[in-house]
């Protein structure tokens, strides 16, 4: 669409950059509140910036809070997801993009119309068959969930379609087995759609409340997200301190998404919009 | 033997036991009365059928959590929709510059975990200190209470909520503008169609599957909202912020009231399927 | 392999120089991936340990325990307390979750109206035998009102720790101001005060009567009276004349705009009280440490708390039966050294210290000699109350009712229902509550 006057592009520009302060005002906040002194965030009218600016928040978070632990298991967690989580749903993918076996066709329907099914269905019996299982309160217990994903499935199945099945008959005559063809010839090539798909996954596990929230009763286990939203019950007076929970919460995910974003915007597009 | 069992026993394995499973389990707890007493002795849980159901249906907290989650839906819902696909349409203009950079800024409350945002929200909102008031302090408007009062507690919510998710509903819409060609437009143009009338005539036709799929997805996702009551507001005040999910967790984790919580769960399953069906009727029907 | 043509030869040749490039990677990959499982596996949370005693404790408490734990591992050094710290807003699920997960600890603190759930559960242990023999409790030192609360059925399941109870706390400035050098006994009369309060200038409203809790209530229907359910604890007894009055007088209080109505109006009690926002406020022992710490030192002498106002007669009036006791798990590995610890915190001089460290209030009356808690004119008051204090019904559902009754007070006092119709729809709601347990007494007769 063209627009040919001026004062459309000025004010298009101007709309774009107000819609840009207004989503990164909270940021910004977040940020300068973590380093005001105590109650510095609590005052009227409210300041931006803080003319004695100080660490002792972060400092309480990482020395007295355990923040650090926290942050290991938020790690650890969704290193672990995002890893067995590849593993299951590309196999899984691979059988149905390039395999043919009965049934193939119902099980694959009835995965996808299990998309409906809201997670919260499952929770209370999952929580308490694990507990049979004794896995409650473990890393297991919150990673258990996570190991396969039709969403997942769906995905890898739909790009690995597009690999010619040349490749795989020429590997097969040339003798390799099947598990080989997997690990050597379609990973690799499928390295756009997993590396996308990872980072869905390493986003979604870190930021994830609800499960970890049941499954995790004693406080060293808690993840970040969790974690902060027991701060936010304990010290609902102590603005500063949540803020500064907050940014660490928050940062690594950022960071992450600063460096691979190309890859997972390509992700949101591919699981969207039909070739 | 056929390798294709090999590969799909692990993801299969995986969602039959902790997913399936969990879900007929669910079914079944629906029609118990399995609460605190049956977590000690088995034997105190009695088979009740549909009773579960009906109570939920004669409980007026169910229908106040019903209302709010439905009052989410339809205002959150098109509200997101739309500023996504406004936004969408500025990134697609041939008149922006510094694209990376809006993109980029939309799309980071995105990847932001909830917690952390419902954190700073709660400032913003606050009603004396809040920067929420204070900016509206300069058009003359008083201090509002905005989550301790039961009119504007899920407005401020439903805010809040807009504010985190459109970036993403933004970049398929993007992709979907990108899928439309210029020759259409170019088209139009040479028939005398005006900037609404080229929206009106082409991008929204041309995008209608791109929006069907938000649609659904954008509601079904509302329609499960839990974290931004459960973080800001424990569903007050006065239950006005009670959404169903929350009260799902609330009769399931707080309570121990298993069998009606499953119930619940088994309602918003319902619904969503529900939704999921109109919407796909509707979407055949523009098809043809 | 024979190979047919060249195509495949060539193929082969490139797809085989491919899977080499790979090789390294996939050894690597392989090699983190068994390590990530052998250390999942290997970590659990604290798994049950001869020497390790587990101790849960909620929010301030948890904070002072400390010094408290290094005597205890002096006198026994083969043992060592975890202490795990929960925040009180998710207490109540974290034990009930714990329980299902079978993960509880070997003791923890437990509000004493949670009791009657955890012995329904059988979850926790019965300690009359273990009480028999101690020599460090002595049940003739503690609040009888408090005691009691730990006994169902005639068995014992938990020892008082701290004791809660609440009063008035109030500005003595702003009372004086008006002519009142004292509070007033009963709540007419505090009504009235309260209006003059708030016609005064300075003071936005006279009373800070916060809507999301129960206890203010609950004290009120006490004090009139009411027992809040009946036959046996099965029905509820909502629309009987003495809840009724207590309803009606929360609600005038609200009618005369005495109190600020929404929860984010004061975001800050402290910053609240000191502002002169409001001059009235029930509270607990819990208090009279914050307010010294985070009210600006001249407020110091402005304030004081009074004992409950009465309906009618006796002053005081009555006032909730609160604290914590301390629980033993029957699941606990290790009961014999979970019991010393209990006996441990239990000794009057201990009680004293805690007392020092936290400002919770003994629930051992020798603690408060030796705390010289008498010569505090306000902890005195406290005194005085804990000896006019009833509980609240001793079952399972408690907390599910409080919480009803707490929602249907804020719908009455936003304007939505009158006493009347609050009254009713809580009978049908702890009716239905308690649907369970009257199956469950029917089923005991049989």
């Amino acid at each position: 669409m063209k627009y040919n006057k001026p004062y459309q592009k000025y004010g298009l520009y101007l709309l774009m950059f107000l819609t840009a302060i207004l989503t990164l005002a909270p940021f910004i906040w977040m940020l300068s509140a973590s380093i005001m002194p105590e109650g510095g965030a609590n005052q009227f009218p409210p300041r931006f910036f803080s003319k004695t600016p100080t660490w002792e928040h972060y400092q309480r978070l990482f020395q007295q809070m355990d923040i650090v632990r926290y942050f290991f298991n938020s790690v650890i967690v969704a290193v672990s997801v995002t890893f067995i989580s590849l593993l299951f749903n590309s196999m899984a993918g691979y059988a149905f993009a390039k395999y043919r076996f009965p049934g193939k066709n119902k099980l694959f329907k009835l995965l996808l119309s299990a998309m409906v099914i809201p997670a919260q269905v499952t929770m209370l019996p999952l929580f308490l068959m694990l507990n049979r299982m004794g896995l409650v309160n473990t890393y297991w217990g919150i990673i258990i969930p996570g190991m396969a994903s039709i969403y997942g499935i769906f995905l890898i199945r739909q790009y690995i379609m597009s690999i010619p099945d040349s490749l795989i008959e020429a590997a097969r005559i040339d003798g390799a087995t099947d598990f080989y063809i997997y690990l050597r010839l379609i990973l690799p090539l499928a390295k756009p759609i997993l590396v996308t798909l990872a980072l869905f996954t390493f986003m979604g596990s870190w930021n994830d409340f609800l499960w970890p929230l049941i499954v995790m009763t004693g406080d060293s286990m808690y993840t970040l997200p969790v974690a902060l939203a027991n701060l936010m019950g304990e010290h609902a007076q102590d603005t500063e301190l949540m803020m500064a929970g907050a940014v660490v919460t928050v940062l690594p995910v950022l960071i992450i998404f600063l460096v691979a974003q190309k890859y997972y915007i390509r992700g949101i597009m591919l699981g969207s919009v039909k070739e | 033997m056929n390798a294709a069992y090999l590969f799909l026993t692990p993801a299969m394995t995986a969602i039959f036991i902790f997913f399936f499973l969990p879900v007929l389990a669910a079914l079944v707890m629906s029609v118990t009365d399995f609460d605190i007493y049956s977590l000690g002795d088995i034997s105190r849980a009695r088979f009740v059928g549909f009773s579960n159901y009906i109570d939920l249906f004669k409980n007026p907290l169910f229908w106040k959590a019903l209302g709010n989650t439905g009052y989410f839906v339809l205002v959150g819902a098109p509200l997101s929709i739309l500023i996504s696909m406004l936004a969408a349409m500025a990134l697609n203009s041939k008149m922006l510059r510094f694209k990376p950079f809006f993109r980029l800024t939309f799309f980071l409350p995105v990847v932001t975990t909830l917690v952390a945002v419902a954190v700073i929200w709660r400032y913003i909102y606050q009603t004396r200190f809040g920067l929420l008031n204070y900016l509206l302090s300069f058009v003359g408007i008083n201090p509002i209470d905005w989550l301790g009062n039961p009119h504007w507690a899920m407005l401020a919510l439903i805010v809040m909520a807009v504010w985190k998710g459109f970036g993403y509903n933004m970049i398929i819409f993007v992709a979907g503008l990108q899928n439309i060609p210029e020759t259409l437009y170019e088209a139009a143009r040479l028939d005398g169609a005006n900037g609404w009338q080229e929206f009106r005539n082409v991008t929204l036709p041309m995008l209608a599957q791109t929006t069907g799929f938000i649609t659904i997805t954008t509601l079904i996702g509302y329609c499960q909202f839990f974290a931004e009551p459960y973080v800001m507001t424990d569903g007050g005040p006065l239950n006005s912020t009670l959404s169903i999910v929350l009260m799902m967790y609330k009769e399931g984790f707080k309570f121990w009231r298993m069998g009606y919580s499953a119930a619940i769960a088994f309602i918003l399953f319902g619904i969503i399927l529900i939704i999921t069906l109109i919407q796909l009727r509707i979407q055949k029907q523009y098809e043809i | 392999m024979e190979k047919c043509c060249c195509q495949s030869k060539r193929n082969t040749v490139s797809l085989s120089s491919y899977f080499k490039k790979f090789k390294n990677t996939y050894i690597y990959l392989l090699i983190f991936l068994l390590a990530l499982f052998l250390f999942l596996n290997a970590c659990h949370s604290v798994k049950k340990n001869d020497h390790v005693i587990n101790f849960w404790a909620m929010g301030v408490e948890a904070q002072h325990l400390g010094e408290l734990v290094t005597v205890f591992e002096q006198e026994n050094p083969e043992l060592h307390v975890r202490v795990q710290a929960i925040p009180w807003s998710a207490a109540h699920e974290k034990l009930l979750t714990a329980y299902a997960g079978n993960s509880t600890p070997d003791l923890c603190q437990l509000g004493n109206t949670w009791i009657p759930e955890f012995v329904i559960l059988d979850a926790i242990e019965p300690l009359d035998t273990l009480l028999k023999t101690s020599t460090d409790i002595n049940t003739a030192q503690y609040f009888s009102g408090i005691w009691a609360t730990n006994e169902i059925d005639g068995t014992l399941y938990g020892i008082p720790w701290y004791v809660d109870t609440r009063l008035l706390f109030y500005r003595k400035d702003i009372f004086e101001e008006l002519g009142h050098s004292t509070a007033p006994a009963t709540w007419d009369e505090l009504f009235d005060l309260s209006l003059k309060i708030q016609n005064k200038e300075k003071t936005e409203y006279a009373f800070y009567l916060p809507l999301n809790g129960w206890h203010e209530i609950v004290v009120m229907a006490m004090q009139n009276g009411s027992t809040l359910l009946k036959d046996n604890n099965s029905y509820g007894d909502f629309d009987a004349p003495e809840f009724q009055n207590a309803l009606r007088f929360f609600l005038k209080l609200y009618e005369h705009q005495l109190c600020p109505l929404g929860m984010n109006s004061i975001s800050n009690l402290y910053q609240s009280f000191a502002d002169d926002y409001f001059a009235i406020y029930i509270s607990g022992p819990w208090n009279l440490g914050e307010f010294q710490k985070r009210l600006p030192e001249s407020m110091n002498s402005k304030w004081t708390v009074a004992p409950m106002p009465a309906f009618t007669g006796e002053s005081p009036g009555i006032s909730t039966a609160g604290g914590s006791s301390i629980v033993m798990f029957k699941n606990s590995g290790n009961k014999a050294a979970t019991w010393k610890l209990i006996e441990f915190l239990s000794r009057p001089e201990i009680q004293a210290r805690f007392y020092q460290l936290s400002g919770d209030l003994p629930a051992n009356t020798t603690a408060w000699n030796i705390a010289g808690l008498h010569e505090n004119e306000r902890t005195e008051i406290f005194f005085n109350q804990l000896h006019h204090v009833k509980p609240t019904p001793r079952i399972p559902e408690w907390e599910q009712i409080a919480l009803k009754i707490q929602q249907h007070v804020e719908a009455m006092v936003y304007g939505n229902i009158t006493p009347e119709e609050a009254g009713s729809r809580l009978n049908i709601e702890v009716d239905r509550l308690l649907n369970k347990r009257r199956w469950l007494l029917e089923r005991e007769r049989k």
